[in-house]
């Protein structure tokens, strides 16, 4: 079954998961009404956080609501969980 | 889209008709409540304040404590004073009455006592319901309508999708020539470049980064840093301040930004506005309903019980758990758009529904439950204000 997903914003590279996603769980994001893509979880996502729907460089923007939230701090793989480990604050760390 | 209400002496259109009972000090409190017990739909702002106040602190007190009465859901106003406090009934009143509405005030001491001021009050105030209670609902459009945008108790669901949805909310009654408050600068910590990225004067933005900067700078000498996010805050899945704050601002949609009020200050114009406030929910409803706020929308995650004496509160919640444990508490299930049953632009279009149906006269579930909760931000006694000079000052006085 395809899980869905928040996609807040056109320019978005992430989405949050609406459950506790497992690695290998296909997930659903709704770019639009006639747009979606779905994308595999390559790693455990827990309620309410970030999955990556396209690789991030390291060194570039994680996009929400579209707008930077940060950078990314290691190459982020579409389908990976981005939380401390992967992402730091733009300007204040 | 259209709402109806009764339009003041001013052009100001209201969407309740009181008659506020006012005190201008905590000491008149009890023969305020006295009167307002004996009229009906009216509403007694009973407050700690009114004596011992001295400049920056004395101004805030009467623009907030007048703001009020002069709030368009206000038909006509009378203060109670005791006599001797230096924010006298007097001052409150002439504030008031710059509105064009029907305002008195009576002075306990001049009246001859709390039972001849109480007799006096219920005899004014009768008159006033008389006449407001003749006063008949027109239809106005929503360029009548000043919308405060709250959120309180937040969890994960109001940044992702409880916000989101109020921005649609928003931003419909921005396009409709509306305007809309967007307060608690403590939250645009981290979003600052962004915000004022949608000033639509550059001047703005520049204060914009210089408040959230100079903020910082004397918090943080205080001991406690806005930049860093809560343990909490990480296990529910956000990561960044920027992200945090993102999901706080989400409520104001994506309008330009008219500008920056200081507390309580009446938006000029129509818009998006930002109100300079610091995030404390009781405060900053207070702040927006003395600005003119007619109608205040409430975020909430977690749950609250809150709504304020002047201003209907529509108070929303996303998370499922709340609403099984504090339903009873909340206007409007945002947890539906979490199962898939709502998308935030559906259900921030139910969420304008609301806003037009609670203007038209339905009860939010405060007002059924007579939420009256009143405090004032007193920013002197709260900062050091030698940070804060500059183009800052009238921020912080």
């Amino acid at each position: 079954m395809i899980r869905k997903t928040i996609f807040l914003h056109p320019d978005d590279n992430v989405a949050t998961v609406l459950e506790k996603i497992e690695a290998g769980t296909e997930v659903q994001i709704e770019k639009s009404p006639t747009e979606i893509q779905t994308v595999t979880a390559i790693t455990k996502i827990p309620f309410l956080h970030k999955i990556a729907i396209i690789d991030i460089p390291e060194g570039t923007a994680v996009i929400k609501y579209g707008q930077i939230i940060g950078r990314a701090t290691q190459n982020i793989k579409e389908g990976e969980h981005v939380h401390t480990k992967n992402l730091k604050s733009w300007f204040y760390t | 889209m259209e709402f109806l209400g009764y339009e003041r002496e001013n052009g100001s259109v209201g969407i309740r008709n009181y008659i506020a009972i006012i005190p201008s000090v905590v000491c008149s409190s009890h023969a305020a409540q006295k009167i307002a017990e004996k009229i009906p739909n009216s509403v007694c702002i009973t407050h700690p304040y009114g004596c011992g106040h001295f400049g920056a602190d004395w101004r805030r007190i009467v623009n907030i404590l007048s703001g009020l009465g002069r709030n368009p859901n206000v038909a006509a106003a009378l203060v109670i004073g005791l006599g001797c406090e230096n924010v006298t009934a007097k001052v409150l009143a002439k504030e008031i009455e710059k509105t064009g509405k029907p305002t008195q005030y009576l002075d306990i001491q001049k009246t001859g006592g709390t039972q001849k001021t109480i007799e006096k009050g219920i005899e004014l105030a009768s008159e006033m319901r008389a006449n407001a209670d003749k006063l008949e609902k027109r239809s106005f459009g929503l360029d009548k309508l000043i919308l405060g945008l709250e959120c309180g108790g937040s969890d994960a669901t109001s940044g992702i999708i409880t916000n989101p949805a109020v921005g649609v909310a928003s931003d419909a009654v921005v396009a409709a020539g509306g305007t809309s408050i967007l307060p608690e600068f403590i939250e645009w910590v981290g979003t600052e470049r962004e915000l004022a990225k949608r000033c639509v004067n550059p001047d703005d933005g520049e204060t914009l980064i210089d408040l959230i900067e100079t903020f910082t700078t004397e918090a943080k000498k205080l001991g406690f840093d806005p930049r860093m996010i809560a343990p909490g805050n990480i296990r529910g899945g956000l990561t960044t301040i920027e992200e945090k704050s993102l999901g706080t601002v989400a409520k104001g949609g994506k309008a330009p930004i008219q500008g920056i009020l200081s507390y309580g200050e009446a938006p000029p114009s129509p818009g998006l506005w930002l109100m300079v406030e610091p995030g404390l929910d009781v405060e900053s409803m207070i702040g927006m309903a003395a600005a003119g706020a007619q109608i205040c929308t409430f975020t909430t995650g977690q749950g609250t019980p809150t709504g304020c004496a002047i201003m209907p509160v529509i108070k929303l919640a996303g998370n499922p758990e709340t609403i099984a444990t504090m339903g009873d508490d909340i206007d409007l299930d945002a947890s539906i758009i979490l199962s898939g049953e709502e998308t935030i632009e559906s259900f921030g279009q139910k969420i304008l529904q609301q806003i037009i149906e609670v203007a038209n006269g339905k009860p939010t579930v405060a007002e059924k439950y007579g939420h009256q909760e009143f405090a004032i931000w007193r920013m002197p006694i709260m900062f050091n204000l030698g940070g804060m000079a500059g183009k800052l000052t009238r921020f912080f006085e």
